[in-house]
């Protein structure tokens, strides 16, 4: 009665080498990471030590540490977030909260879609223009982060959004019904259970923020600075633009340098990532529904 | 018997999605301090008609309602301030609803977001509802565990404790018992013969045996049409007047 027929055998081969199929594919894109991951630390790692990530380039780049494009990168990744964390949380609050379903918001999701779409080098000349030239704030963090922070504003936004819509819409008419308005609603239930969402947004935005080169070149990355930034009207110098720079702009450079600082920058994502993922799986826990 | 006060009228009350006619009541009175049973099957108009009694209306762009509500005296329609009628109404779902709150916030919200924030007062109030949704006993020493992780019985409960929280002259309760254990049901219904004395509670279910043990009048609803009001026990001794209700409380469709 149970006796598997031809049809019966042709389709548990297919489904089984389907499974090895795809298995093999899901394999091959660890590949590329563990390869970049393994160069990295073989070419660059002997070469890190307190001295390179605490002190400044020597020698027309050439020797000597990276600490002020470390700090300058930490710094524009902070300032980016200021800007289009509440920003962002507060345009999804109101398209998913408030907002009703009119060719209004079509046309704003509309442009958040694009926004995320457009090159990182057009961003680039726009804050060129927006921030550096008709605000006035020359080159300097305040430009660049501005710049990466309107870059990312459609990730935080796309990932708040979501999550919000998560949170299942009984919550919100049990909140309703007792006589809370939206923002009650919001502040007490919906926020707070979108959280871990949330901040998955943010961590996109900060390993995204932390490694564009493109839009901090125009607009407050410097090449070579002999001094640290002393306020958000500076420039500074920034780890993507600094490997840009030893890796192909100044001659002389021994071969393990580049290495060494992608591989600090890989890291730097790496352990914000990390952390990130951490802090939103305690907040996960939190909150159970 | 004397004529009892009436706390819900309702008259030529209309309510639309988009064009679609969801329920049409030319009249139907709701007294004070009655269980009022509503039977139909689904897609009859039952929870509209809920959702337009406490103006839910505002959070769903298709819905129109039209025609008079009329509850303790005002006419819903013209409240200005939706979210005090609000308070006044207890709601609760046919899913239980546990809030993402510790079992304590889940019944404090409320008083909280209207001004309550003596300790003691809100103790008091937690404890004095937990009680009389009958789960207290169960509940008293984890207070502070996630209300949403409740069986779905105890969730129901809960959910009756946040609505007695808002302390409402009305309380509204969409098909309550279809996600709820038969003994839960039994409770609850306990629950609902005690708070009569104290409120008017609408019970919209799809249990006909369920209006039977507890409501004093019932209406039928039918394709968005309000069939037949009249006393429950009418409705079993086939004192009614229309075939289709005979029909659906005998169990020959529904």
């Amino acid at each position: 009665m149970f006796q598997s027929t031809e049809l019966n055998r042709r389709n548990h081969s297919v489904q089984k080498l389907v499974s090895i199929l795809f298995g093999v594919v899901t394999c091959l894109l660890i590949v590329p990471v563990l390869t970049i991951m393994t160069v990295l630390v073989y070419k660059g790692g002997p070469n890190i030590s307190f001295e390179f990530l605490f002190s400044a380039p020597t020698n027309g780049m050439t020797a000597g540490g990276i600490f002020p494009a470390l700090l300058g990168t930490i710094l524009l990744v902070v300032v980016a977030l200021i800007f289009s964390v509440p920003l962002g949380v507060a345009t999804a609050v109101y398209l998913s909260e408030y907002a009703s379903d009119t060719w209004l918001t079509r046309l704003i999701n509309l442009a958040i879609i694009n926004l995320a779409g457009v090159p990182s080098i057009v961003h680039a000349l726009f804050g060129l223009g927006a921030f550096v030239i008709f605000a006035g704030f020359g080159t300097s963090i305040l430009a660049a982060s501005l710049t990466l922070g309107i870059m990312t504003l459609p990730v935080v936004i796309v990932a708040t959004r979501e999550s919000l819509q998560a949170v299942p819409p009984e919550f919100r008419m049990a909140c309703w019904g007792m006589g809370a308005t939206r923002w009650q609603t919001i502040r007490k239930v919906v926020l707070p259970n979108a959280m871990s969402g949330i901040l998955t947004g943010v961590i996109l935005e900060v390993s995204r923020t932390a490694g564009e080169t493109a839009p901090i070149m125009f607009t407050g990355a410097a090449f070579f600075l002999p001094f640290l930034p002393q306020g958000i009207l500076d420039q500074t110098m920034a780890m993507s633009l600094h490997l840009f720079v030893v890796s192909t702009q100044v001659p002389g450079v021994p071969e393990t340098l580049p290495y060494s600082v992608a591989l600090v920058l890989v890291s730097m994502v790496l352990i914000m990532n990390a952390a990130s993922i951490i802090l939103r799986a305690y907040v996960r826990g939190q909150k159970k529904w | 018997m004397v004529e009892a006060a009436i706390e819900l009228l309702v008259q030529d009350l209309t309510i639309r999605y988009d064009n679609d006619i969801a329920l049409r009541v030319d009249k139907l009175e709701i007294r004070k301090n009655e269980i009022f049973g509503i039977i139909g099957p689904a897609g009859s108009g039952k929870t509209s008609f809920l959702n337009a009694i406490n103006r839910m209306d505002e959070f769903n762009d298709s819905m129109n309602v039209q025609g008079s509500i009329n509850f303790g005296g005002l006419e819903v329609g013209n409240v200005k301030n939706v979210y005090a009628l609000r308070k006044k109404i207890g709601v609760v779902f046919p899913l239980p609803v546990g809030l993402p709150l510790s079992i304590y916030e889940n019944v404090a919200l409320s008083p909280r977001l209207s001004g309550i924030k003596d300790k003691t007062k809100l103790d008091e109030i937690v404890e004095r509802c937990l009680i009389r949704a009958a789960l207290w006993e169960e509940v008293k020493d984890r207070l502070h565990q996630l209300g949403s992780l409740l069986s779905g019985g105890q969730q129901q409960r809960l959910t009756i404790a946040r609505a007695l929280s808002q302390e409402p002259k009305l309380l509204l309760l969409d098909e309550f018992s279809i996600a709820v254990d038969p003994v839960t049901t039994m409770r609850i219904e306990d629950v609902l013969k005690e708070l009569k004395k104290e409120m008017t509670v609408v019970l919209v279910t799809n249990l006909v045996q369920q209006v039977r043990r507890l409501s004093e009048r019932t209406a039928f609803f039918l394709n968005g049409e309000l069939v037949e009001v009249g006393e429950t026990e009418d409705f079993f001794t086939g004192v009614v007047e229309d075939q289709r209700t005979r029909d659906y409380v005998e169990g020959r469709f529904g």
